[in-house]
């Protein structure tokens, strides 16, 4: 590109000066106007959307949090309190900060599952699925770090527990977790710098999520189907398709989000954290939050400390392999009928996770989460690769606006494929 | 209608998501299983609000039987207006108490009557001595006592009422006493709530029961004081939401009108 001013086709002539030599309103017309959009996404599509304005949310109610808030162990449990109580609409702030955790792991997990299901990570997308993992890591330690700012009971007691885990590793193990403490227990240090984590971090996700937008910019959504698109008959510019149909997913999110903090705002956590730290009473059981849930019960269903420690933090780092652990070209699972009920059973063993790791530390519930610990990793290691080569998947349809099978009768018949066959 | 039962399917995923995340609820895990029976108040539910009666007659339990050792300490007098005190009987209740405050100009500290301002006064100058006058046990605060148990405020009139005597060989330790709905069953806290311990204004009968029932009230006011505001807020917000997603499905409607699908 030459040098001088940007060739704009801006109308506004304030705005064309503008573009003229910082091409920003060209670019967001490019990526989020007249962007190719594959025609025949369902409302799984939304989730991405909701997840970025939840970000936004947890930023916007955290600073005004931070605002009110001491980061001190004889005054964060009372100042919180003072928020709820004394500043203005303070309660409707926090009970959003507080359930927005809850809603974005649900919107999080819903939109992994789908690019688990609609096989989003594979070519062209690899980097994109890892850029969207690492956001999920990086979510998970800000929440974790979040829900120990109140120096409730579980807050206390659930960062003694999970930054012990650290210990589990030889020789550094100890080091480590003094080092994370910044002493020789969680405390006041402790509590500081978790603050301050947590306020950076946000940030931190913003810049990987922008990274994940940029990625997905350049190889374009996945669909349904799992094809490419074919050229234009098969796309719809984002604006105001999808704008209006992310529109819709948004207020239906809303709604069941502003149920939460208006009837249920505590319904989702532990009303331990409602009485102060006390470093000598030790709650009955030790629950982290539900997110964490299916992670601590993989975690409790190793005997060997390290080797849970181990498990759990690989239950995450398959991801990263993911797309070259699924050796099918085929990306959609309507298309893989075998592939499609070891999912659905994965979900099922992720959900007996969740629940078991509420549960105490006994049987049948370690039974129960050794059995479903195997099967979370056995559907990636054993069998996605080999279904990749076992399984015969049905055959494609030609293009997204084409969907509908020469001589495929059968495989189509279906709820998915049936509205299609007017195009 | 694909669209429409896209939407359906969306939804019913959202409420099988949210479901499944909230079943294994910790808050249902931890803790032994003793189940507590429902008192039926009023402000249970989602559209439910408090007996300013019952919330008044709990402050005049609390202030005359429990504040004798448990304090209160996010509750400032001011508060009190929100239970339908006027400013007149608040500020003469405050003033029966005394607090410290200075220092003044000479340094010194002095005693006053307390103000709407000030946090309701603590029983206790600290921990240790709360334990040295009460056989070595802590009177918790009870500002958030209601949401720091579960199931609160039943909890907390099922454990007002649940002095019973053990049974056949249970061992009660030494200055415990045997409770029915206390986990574990053995309370450092004694049968506190006696027939006619205190008399009402109103002219309520002070049963055991209805003293429980009023002072469980008053602490589930005092522990999530916005909730009548909340749940107004709420009403709102939901409806607003319905008419502008019903707006904005229109809206969807219009712009899809052209895509064949």
């Amino acid at each position: 590109m030459a040098i001088g001013l940007h060739d704009s086709t801006i109308k506004n002539p304030v705005l064309r000066w503008v573009d003229q030599r910082l091409p920003v309103f060209t670019m967001m017309q490019k990526e989020y106007g007249t962007f190719p959009t594959p025609r025949n996404f369902n409302y799984f599509w939304n989730f991405g959307a909701l997840a970025m304005v939840t970000l936004m949310i947890m930023i916007a109610t955290g600073i005004f949090l931070a605002m009110n808030y001491t980061p001190h162990t004889s005054y964060a449990f009372d100042s919180v309190e003072r928020i709820m109580r004394d500043v203005n609409y303070g309660w409707l702030i926090r009970y959003v900060h507080m359930n927005g955790a809850s809603m974005f792991f649900i919107v999080v997990f819903i939109h992994i599952w789908r690019g688990l299901y609609y096989g989003s990570y594979k070519a062209p997308r690899e980097l994109l699925w890892i850029l969207g993992v690492v956001i999920f890591l990086l979510m998970m330690a800000t929440a974790f770090m979040g829900y120990v700012l109140p120096w409730g009971q579980m807050s206390f007691w659930g960062a003694t527990v999970i930054t012990n885990l650290f210990s589990a590793f030889p020789l550094v193990g100890e080091h480590i977790v003094t080092w994370l403490w910044g002493g020789f227990s969680v405390d006041n240090p402790t509590l500081n710098r978790f603050f301050s984590l947590h306020y950076l971090m946000p940030f931190v996700i913003a810049g990987v999520v922008f990274l994940h937008v940029a990625a997905l910019h350049i190889t374009g959504s996945n669909n349904p189907l799992g094809i490419d698109p074919k050229g234009p008959q098969d796309t719809l510019p984002f604006h105001p398709y999808y704008t209006a149909k992310d529109s819709v997913g948004l207020i239906v999110y809303f709604i069941v989000f502003a149920f939460l903090v208006f009837f249920m705002p505590n319904y989702l956590g532990h009303p331990d954290n409602y009485i102060p730290a006390n470093p000598l009473v030790t709650p009955a059981h030790i629950v982290p939050e539900w997110y964490f849930l299916p992670f601590y019960a993989i975690l409790r269903a190793v005997p060997d400390k390290l080797g849970g420690v181990l498990l759990m933090f690989g239950s995450i780092a398959v991801l990263f392999i993911l797309p070259w652990l699924d050796t099918s070209p085929v990306r959609s699972m309507r298309f893989r009928p075998v592939a499609k009920w070891a999912l659905f059973l994965w979900l099922i063993a992720f959900f007996v996770l969740m629940w078991a790791g509420g549960k105490p530390a006994e049987e049948p519930y370690v039974t129960i989460s050794r059995i479903a610990t195997a099967y979370y990793f056995a559907y990636f290691l054993v069998i996605l690769p080999l279904l990749g080569r076992l399984e015969r998947p049905l055959s494609l349809p030609e293009s997204i606006a084409m969907p509908v099978l020469r001589g495929g009768g059968p495989v189509m018949a279906g709820a998915a494929a049936k509205p299609m066959e007017k195009a | 209608m694909r669209a429409v039962r896209n939407l359906i399917g969306a939804l019913a995923l959202g409420a099988v998501a949210s479901l499944g995340a909230v079943l294994p609820s910790p808050a249902r895990a931890a803790g032994e299983a003793i189940a507590i029976p429902d008192a039926n108040f009023g402000f249970a539910g989602f559209f439910g609000t408090f007996d300013r009666g019952a919330a008044q007659r709990g402050l005049q339990v609390y202030k005359e039987v429990c504040s004798a050792c448990h304090g209160m300490y996010h509750l400032s007098y001011r508060n009190l207006l929100e239970i339908g005190l006027s400013e007149d009987q608040v500020r003469a209740l405050a003033g029966t108490f005394t607090v410290m405050d200075g220092p003044n100009d000479t340094g010194e500290m002095f005693e006053r009557p307390a103000r709407l301002s000030d946090r309701f006064r603590r029983p206790f100058a600290n921990e240790l001595a709360a334990r040295a006058a009460n056989n070595g046990a802590y009177p918790p605060d009870l500002s958030v006592m209601a949401k720091a148990r579960p199931n609160g405020a039943n909890y907390l009139h099922a454990l007002l009422t649940g002095y019973v005597d053990p049974p056949a060989g249970f061992t009660v330790a030494d200055g415990m006493y045997y409770n029915a709905y206390y986990p574990g069953h053995q309370i450092a806290m004694p049968p506190i709530l006696n027939p006619d311990q205190v008399t009402y204004a109103d002219g309520t009968a002070a049963t055991v029961d209805q003293m429980a029932r009023d002072v469980a009230t008053f602490l589930a006011w005092a522990a999530e004081p916005e909730t009548e505001q909340r749940r107004a807020m709420g009403v709102k917000m939901i409806l607003f939401l319905i008419v502008l997603g019903g707006l904005t499905y229109a809206v969807k409607r219009k712009v899809w009108a052209d895509v064949k699908h």
